[in-house]
């Protein structure tokens, strides 16, 4: 951005040297929040962030999307519920599903509306202790194939945001059997279980790599002096990572 | 309902008509059902020329409440605007009177911010009323052009153990993070005080913070004849009215509902949309002023708008969206309903501003324009209900000096000192009773860890937020390309108010003035939310006189204006007010937040020195130690507004040339209770003594842990920066003393020839105690 232009809309604008020229959305609902966050993270990878209205119905030629937290819609009904019907989400199931597949991140609301979209298994309800939460979690990387993990250590702990009301991953147990031993639990949590989720789910894998859904919010955490404990960067790896896939193609 | 089919049922209302009006001046008004007195009712009469309608009597009685028209207090209140120096007014861009003040940060850019109360509605229904509460203070940001960039709560609540409080607790809470968390406003900072004079009356108090350009800013008027007055967001409901259903003799139908909530219901999506859709507005030029609706709902906006412009507006009132068709007019006007705003727009961007409604699924009505009449018309299809000049409505409400005089038991309060009490006696002196002390201390209600609370608030969206709860100021960051930012911090001490008014404002105003400075902002402006008991009872009219007094001299001393606010009065319960809480919210700049300085050390800092700043006094009285032995009487703690101001210009600097690392002020629990959360900040030990400082100050081991004196902070210093920081310090002839080092290898807070507190065992105390009552 300029420096005399207010932000008052989120700033899209693309830094003069983008590593890879990538283009990488990120959808705006009604009630999404952290578009504005998501965006600077991508730009902090290096790649050009492009700001997706939920009420259209095309991808503008993105190479790869975020779908960021928020309360889309005030989460009325349930997280997810009713962003799912929205047209941009038919063109990003369409886009996820088709041979190019394009890879896609859904963080907190982002994951609860990719599994009402049935591009992800399973659901979120609230969190077992009730109430909202906020804290620096640990994270475990279980999966450094995928488009968004490539750039993290297998079993790596990394420490990011975690902040939701409704974060406690649930699925029926032959689903969390069959995504434990396809490896396609992304993330868990290490520690202490923040929301009761099922096997301390905190992120998961589609089959081809491509979509991933987690509740914690790496987009918190790739600003020295403005993460986790005021220091950390571990989220920045989401966004080097699908900036790796997209250039050297699937890992 | 399509609005035909609305107006249908609205015309079944027989109308009080102004016309009606002045050929029945006999008919019985319910003005003291709306809370107007006898004098206040003849004022409106006389005003008028005539009977006010019944829709006219409405709007007056809110307006004139002691809420909207500050009565009782703006004789006082006179003084934040009096005791201003050339110096103070140069950043101010917008003073008090406005939605918010604005302050210049520089660059171009400007800051907005005002902390509000939402008090008796939190008791009524806590998770609504401090939603709300929540909701309306961001509306008067919005309002000011800018964009919400972050809020804080400082919050009262009755005794920790009493059945109630959890229940208020609870609620309030999740009313903050449930409204605040949907907006994406991150919350930074607030306050937590537990004490059973706020039993039947807790302080919720809401403050947000915007941002915007210099020519963004927005103004609450309505100018330009032949401009379109727009209502837009939410649909008006029946909820927030306070004494609604005396009106209903207004209609003919008896099967309306006729009980409705006084506290409003909040929807803080439609908030968050309300946001976006407003600053849309504003980058594209398209309102010409805009106002939010508060208190007093349309009453409120529709009189300010025009009596702000060119001085008329005529409205239709039943083109006004409804959520409940049977809804009268003066309910409407009354309607507290909240996620709404009232805008003025010129013809030739109707089409524009529609298409902004459209884009985010915003409803709307055009409600009529603005005239240069000078009289605010209201019309009911058609036909006038109100005609009234808008400034009597809005600005020249009654206005009491109401009598006041120092309580008789104030002399007796002030000479029951501390360690002249029966509670006061057998003090801790031994290491081990001092280090009993101090874990007892630091788990007791008001200074045990706040993390149950701030926990369930998002502090990290926008990516912004450089400090927050528990460092002593919220940091945002406002220009990401210089780095540029403002810091935040709230304070406020009932107990020291109590004993005296006068300083007791003036040390809120100075521990918040030493929390943004030890941050390492520069102060630059003030907002305060005055909360106090009955205006009728003398007593309490003195204290708020007296601090309203002490806290604009010592605005003037320290030079930072008071830019807005509010005044909260008839907190009590029953005919006990509560303690005298006046809560001062300090802004402060950081060209830099880069520079901020946390409160407390990383084991990276190992080896580096720990100095207090300061002098410390025997001052228990008032003290959270003297709190937690049941006892208050006796005088607060000195004032030293100079020594304020040189500790601060000490920190700011100190943290400009890098020659700190981390700093933490000195306020209630005093240097125990400091040292005690800068080790468990990051969870790294350290070791002290007292001996120079006692010897120094002439105080024993006792009053040095727990003495409350101010104008005190403790800094840890990197050892290449100790001979610099120390000339600094004797440059500017303050005091300083060495007290030991940060030791990353210990994990205890070792006080030398007293105690050695292992960290763990203090943070099992410290953590417990909020989960322990509320889960």
């Amino acid at each position: 951005m300029s420096a005399t232009e207010l932000p008052l809309i989120g700033d899209y604008s693309t830094p003069a040297a983008a590593l890879s020229g990538a283009r990488i959305g990120v959808v705006t609902f009604p009630g999404t929040l952290d578009d504005r966050d998501a965006a600077r993270a991508i730009r902090m990878a290096g790649a050009e962030a492009v700001s997706l209205w939920h009420g259209d119905a095309d991808l503008s030629n993105v190479d790869a999307v975020v779908i960021p937290g928020g309360f889309s819609y005030g989460d009325y009904l349930r997280a997810g519920a009713i962003a799912r019907f929205a047209p941009m989400m038919s063109k990003i199931v369409d886009a996820a599903n088709s041979d190019a597949k394009l890879p896609v991140l859904g963080i907190c609301n982002g994951f609860q509306i990719l599994t009402e979209s049935h591009l992800l298994p399973g659901s979120m309800i609230k969190n077992d202790h009730l109430k909202f939460l906020c804290r620096d979690q640990v994270l475990r990387v279980e999966n450094n194939t995928t488009a968004w993990s490539n750039q993290y250590a297998q079993g790596e702990e990394i420490t990011i945001v975690l902040k939701n009301q409704d974060g406690q991953y649930v699925a029926d147990e032959k689903t969390l059997d069959a995504l434990e031993a396809e490896g396609r639990v992304a993330f868990s949590y290490v520690g202490w279980n923040p929301n009761g989720s099922r096997r301390n789910i905190a992120g998961i894998t589609n089959a081809a790599g491509n979509v991933v859904g987690l509740m914690p919010h790496p987009e918190h955490a790739v600003e020295a002096g403005f993460g986790p404990d005021h220091t950390g960067t571990d989220g920045l790896g989401f966004f080097t990572s699908v900036l790796t896939h997209l250039v050297g193609g699937q890992k | 309902m399509s609005a035909a089919e609305q107006s249908t049922q609205q015309k079944k209302f027989n109308m009080d008509t102004v016309a009606n009006a002045a050929v029945t001046p006999d008919t019985e008004l319910p003005w003291a059902e709306l809370g107007l007195k006898q004098n206040e009712f003849d004022e409106v009469v006389k005003v008028l020329g005539r009977r006010p309608t019944a829709a006219e009597l409405a709007m007056y009685s809110v307006m004139w409440s002691e809420h909207c028209s500050y009565k009782s207090s703006k004789n006082h209140l006179r003084q934040f605007g009096d005791k201003v120096s050339e110096e103070m007014k140069k950043d101010m861009l917008v003073g008090i009177g406005e939605n918010a003040g604005v302050t210049n940060l520089g660059d171009g850019w400007a800051v907005t911010f005002k902390i509000e109360s939402h008090n008796s509605p939190t008791m009524i229904e806590p998770y609504q009323g401090a939603a709300t509460g929540i909701g309306g203070i961001v509306r008067d940001i919005i309002s000011m052009g800018a964009r919400p960039v972050a809020v804080m709560d400082p919050l009262r609540f009755g005794a920790i153990d009493h059945p109630d409080t959890a229940r208020v607790i609870h609620g309030a809470v999740a009313g903050i993070g449930g409204y605040g968390n949907s907006l994406g406003l991150p919350n930074i900072g607030g306050e937590m005080v537990f004490d059973s004079v706020y039993q039947g009356n807790p302080l919720v108090n809401a403050l947000a913070v915007g941002v915007m350009r210099h020519e963004d800013i927005r103004l609450a008027n309505a100018s330009g004849k032949g401009n379109k007055v727009v209502l837009f967001g939410a649909r008006t409901g029946g909820d927030g009215i306070g004494g609604a259903s005396i009106l209903s003799s207004e209609s003919f139908d008896d099967t309306k509902p006729s009980k409705r909530p006084a506290v409003q219901v909040g929807d803080p999506f439609a908030e968050k949309v309300l946001i976006e859709c407003c600053l849309e507005l504003f980058k594209g030029s398209l309102v010409e002023g805009i106002q939010d609706l508060g208190a007093a709902g349309i009453s409120c906006a529709t009189s300010e708008l025009a009596s702000n412009g060119d001085g008329g507006m005529e409205v239709e009132l039943t083109s006004v969206l409804l959520r409940d068709p049977t809804l009268t007019p003066g309910e409407i006007l009354m309607s507290e309903s909240q996620e709404r705003m009232m805008a003025v727009v010129s013809p030739e961007n109707i089409e524009a501003f529609e298409a902004t409604m459209d884009k985010w699924a915003v409803e709307y009505s055009w409600l009529g324009e603005v005239t240069d009449t000078g009289r605010l018309i209201i019309k009911w299809d058609g036909e006038v209900i109100v005609d009234v000049d808008p400034r009597t409505v809005a600005h020249d409400g009654p206005l009491y000096d109401r009598p006041y005089a120092r309580p008789e038991w104030q002399d007796a309060l002030q000479a029951d000192t501390f360690k002249s009490s029966e509670a006061g006696a057998n003090l801790p002196s031994t290491g081990a009773e001092l280090k009993a002390a101090l874990v007892e201390l630091m788990a007791s209600p008001n200074m045990c860890d706040k993390s149950w609370i701030t926990n369930q608030y998002d502090r990290y969206v926008g990516g912004n937020t450089a400090l927050a709860s528990p460092d002593d100021a919220g940091v945002i960051r406002v220009d990401e390309k210089t780095g540029m930012g403002v810091a935040l911090a709230t304070d406020a001490n009932g107990r020291y108010t109590f004993l005296d008014p006068y300083h007791g404002a003036q040390l809120a105003l100075a521990e918040a003035y030493r929390n943004v400075a030890t941050s390492g902002a520069v102060p630059m402006a003030v907002s305060d939310c005055l909360n106090f008991g009955s205006p009728e009872d003398s007593d309490v009219m003195w204290q708020l006189a007296e601090a309203i007094r002490g806290l604009s001299d010592a605005c003037l001393v320290l030079g930072v204006p008071v830019t807005g606010g509010n005044v909260s009065l008839y907190n009590q319960t029953g005919s006990t007010p509560i303690h005298p809480t006046p809560v001062v919210a300090m802004l402060g700049k950081f060209d830099d937040v880069d520079r901020r300085t946390p409160s407390g050390w990383r084991a990276d800092a190992d080896g580096q020195a720990l100095y207090l700043l300061g002098t410390t006094f025997d001052e228990l009285d008032g003290s959270e130690f003297a709190n937690i032995r049941g006892h208050l009487g006796g005088l607060p703690p000195k004032v030293d507004l100079a020594a304020e101001k040189t500790l601060g210009a000490i920190l700011i600097n100190a943290s400009r040339d890098g020659m700190i690392d981390s700093a933490h002020d000195l306020s209630e629990g005093g240097l125990g209770a400091a040292l005690g959360e800068m080790a468990l900040r990051f969870g790294v030990g350290a070791r002290v003594a007292l001996d120079d400082l006692c010897e120094r100050d002439g105080v024993d081991a006792f009053t040095a842990l727990f003495s409350e004196s101010q104008a005190r902070a403790v800094v840890a210093v990197p050892r290449s920066e100790e001979v610099r920081f120390n000339d600094m310090a004797t440059a500017r002839q303050f005091p300083v003393v060495r007290l030991g080092v940060v030791d990353a290898a210990s994990n205890s807070l070792e006080v030398q020839g007293q105690f050695d507190l292992d960290l763990n065992e203090l943070r099992e105390a410290h953590e417990a105690t909020l989960p322990k009552y509320f889960g």
